[in-house]
């Protein structure tokens, strides 16, 4: 996993409510073997006429400002619906290392990170002001320090966020959870042992 | 750790903790993982990349689901016509092999939607933490399991681990009172559920369902309450373990037999939540007075009573929603106003891990019977699992479903979601017994009203949305 640590980039204005899995990728781009390539597909619904597969003028992400962008700026809820991994696979293929919104759908929240993508949640009223500076376009960019936890909005104006300590710790450092644990494997074995005694049929 | 009384969510929690950091991160044993094609293959790659093993092999079982045909007589997997889903579930299978899990293929009448099998096998057990890269996981909540839908990358975390790194989440209870009238069933109970909380009012939950209509409710409608969990944007959703749940459970494959099994239900009987447990959240519903429901938006939040109009964005205070109700009536070409009961439809899709279980199947059946699908409509009814289709023709319901013009098909996931080429067109119109009505899920352009498998029935045979009450007497 690609390292986190302080990004300076074009953001994207996305201020769509509940914006699901679906259309962040649809499940027909669902059948690859691979982590890679999903990018062409990001958004699909909204970025192409579903006729024609022509690009859609009107999307953010078509529009020559902002087709550079590695910021997303987006409405409440962002990544709801399906668990699919290929979400964060398809933003991470496009080049989005970063969504800033007021809330995130849980499993698409613990997914990004493993992805090396910084999820930042902001107040409703921070997010209007980010929303402000990514709608500014492609000469205004955006940096995200991780390390101190502060956004630096288009206008220069500092926005502090919380983060999850463990999740700060793996992006910075580009760590693999799989690793950390096995770590403990010796607490699994105990852990195993204790519920083999109390609860034998889980074993059968 | 929670001193004093327990929810049913702190003992499964509590009693599944492996470690525990300062910074309050866990790990949570994982004791059963389902998996099927579309969100493995990654997983399997990662394993072999670092040279790792699946630690508990017997802990899984693999099924292919999403991406199978449900073609009346379809073969085995190399007469998959579609060459990356065919290479998706030989991948599947390869992997299952190499690994040594436990694998359903789809030529074996046990192959069905993972969600289906998962408690007709007797995999699902009360008390047990069970995952699987799908958000409709929540279903096996409806035994009482901790259940959840991870990405692929913790699906690899949890072969090579049997664990997972978690945040504890909170207690939301929704207890639902009354009793359900006729024509309303668990699909409806749920949506207005969802309709009260919206799409993200269970976020960092676990919703535990409770009350009278709950636990009145079959162990089929408690996993089509618990599958829609997601929907409300809860991690996962649980109703207390009962004699309905051990009764369903006795002598499925894989529970404990004999001794172990009169264990086992001791153990149950002392999962459900401690009197004078805390929730974090409370709601409250009674659903006597409700209505069969059905979606007019592409949101599950967006639901209204059958006998109610496309509600009018106008009407609507909050900028962003009043900006999103425009957009959905846009996708969904509706406009205010209009009755429900005047929208046709082009396609029925009576299926998905929602509702395709047997009662689900006699419920539509009851509907279709000595009726007729409407000229105008292209009706399809996907049982969930080749034993459900056993059962279901034991009872003589696909006769039914042909008889009236429906199309009996072979078990998948099929127009749930647009990937196995049941699928609905640009500018085509469903009534459909799935979760989810987000632009573009059933196909590209497709707009979907989400409903019963008893109202999905009613809209077949009358070419458009419909009261199902009044086809009941
Ligand atoms: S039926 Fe639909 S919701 Fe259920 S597992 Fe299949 S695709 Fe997912």
């Amino acid at each position: 996993m690609d390292k986190f640590t302080k990004l300076t980039a074009v953001a994207a204005p996305l201020p769509i409510v509940n914006c699901d899995t679906d259309k962040i990728i649809p499940a027909r781009f669902l059948k690859t073997l691979t982590r890679t390539g999903l990018g062409k597909n990001l958004f699909d619904p909204l970025r192409y006429d579903p006729e024609t597969g022509e690009e859609n003028p009107d999307f953010v992400l078509n529009k020559p400002a902002y087709r550079n962008a590695e910021i997303l700026v987006a409405g409440h809820n962002f990544g709801c619906g399906s668990s699919r991994e290929h979400a964060p696979w398809a933003l991470l293929d496009y080049g989005i290392r970063c969504v800033i919104s007021t809330g995130f759908a849980d499993i698409f929240y613990n997914n990004s990170p493993k992805n090396g993508i910084l999820l930042i949640k902001v107040s409703p009223e921070e997010l209007d002001k980010l929303m402000e500076g990514a709608e500014r376009g492609a000469n205004a960019t955006m940096t995200v320090d991780l390390e101190n936890q502060e956004i630096t909005n288009a206008d220069g104006e500092k926005v502090s966020f919380d983060v999850d300590p463990f999740k700060k710790h793996c992006l910075l450092n580009g760590l693999d959870d799989i690793g950390l644990t096995l770590q403990k494997e010796t607490s699994i074995e105990s852990y195993e042992e204790k519920q083999k005694a109390s609860e034998p049929w889980l074993y059968a | 750790m929670v001193s004093g009384p327990k929810t049913l969510f702190d003992k499964i929690w509590e009693s599944h903790l492996v470690d525990q950091q300062d910074d309050g991160t866990c790990l949570v044993y994982i004791d059963r993982q389902l998996i099927h094609e579309i969100t493995s293959a990654q997983a399997f790659d990662g394993l072999r990349q670092s040279g790792r093993k699946a630690r508990r092999p017997e802990a899984n079982l693999c099924v292919p689901d999403h991406n199978v045909p449900t073609t009346p007589g379809r073969g085995g997997t190399d007469e998959i016509e579609d060459d990356e889903s065919r290479i998706q579930l030989e991948v599947l299978e390869k992997n299952a092999a190499e690994f040594g899990l436990p694998y359903i293929s789809i030529n074996d009448e046990r192959q069905g939607i993972v969600h289906v099998i998962g408690p007709e096998q007797g995999f699902t057990q009360p008390g047990v933490t069970l995952v699987c890269g799908d958000s409709h996981t929540a279903t096996h909540g409806a035994f009482g399991a901790l259940a959840f839908g991870v990405g692929t990358s913790e699906v690899e975390h949890v072969l090579a681990t049997q664990t997972l790194i978690q945040r504890p989440a909170k207690n939301m209870r929704i207890t639902v009172n009354g009793s359900l009238p006729a024509g309303c069933t668990a699909k409806d109970l749920v949506l207005a559920i969802i309709g009260k909380i919206g799409t993200a009012g269970g976020t960092g939950h676990v919703i535990e369902y409770a009350g009278p209509a709950i636990e009145e409710l079959s162990m089929e409608g408690r996993m089509t309450v618990c599958n829609m969990t997601i929907e409300a944007g809860a991690r996962a959703g649980l109703v207390a373990p009962d004699e309905k749940t051990f009764e369903y459970l006795k002598d499925r494959p894989q529970c404990p037999k004999g001794a172990q099994w009169e264990a086992a239900v001791e153990h149950w009987r002392t999962l459900p939540s401690d009197p004078g447990a805390t929730y974090d959240i409370e709601v409250e519903l009674d659903v006597s007075e409700i209505v069969p429901q059905v979606t007019w938006g592409t949101s599950p939040e967006d639901e209204i009573g059958i006998t109610g109009e496309v509600p009018d964005p106008a009407s609507v205070d909050d900028a962003n929603r009043r900006s999103a109700m425009e957009r959905s009536l846009e996708y969904m070409d509706l406009k205010p106003g209009m009755k429900m009961t005047d929208i046709a439809v082009d396609k029925v899709f009576i299926g998905s891990c929602t509702n395709s279980r047997i009662e689900d199947m006699r419920a539509a059946a009851e509907i279709a019977k000595g009726r007729k699908v409407a000229d105008s409509v292209y009706a399809m009814v996907v049982p969930g699992s080749g034993l459900v289709k056993i059962q279901a023709e034991e009872e003589g319901l696909d006769k039914i479903f042909t008889e009236a013009g429906f199309h009996w098909r072979e078990p998948g996931c099929s127009m749930c979601l647009a990937m196995n080429g049941d699928m609905l067109h640009p500018g085509e119109r469903s009534a459909s017994t799935s979760n989810r009505n987000f632009e573009g899920r059933q196909g590209p352009g497709g707009r979907t009203h989400l409903v019963s498998p008893m109202m999905a029935a009613a809209a077949a045979i009358a070419g458009h949305l419909a009261d199902v009450r009044d086809l009941i007497d």
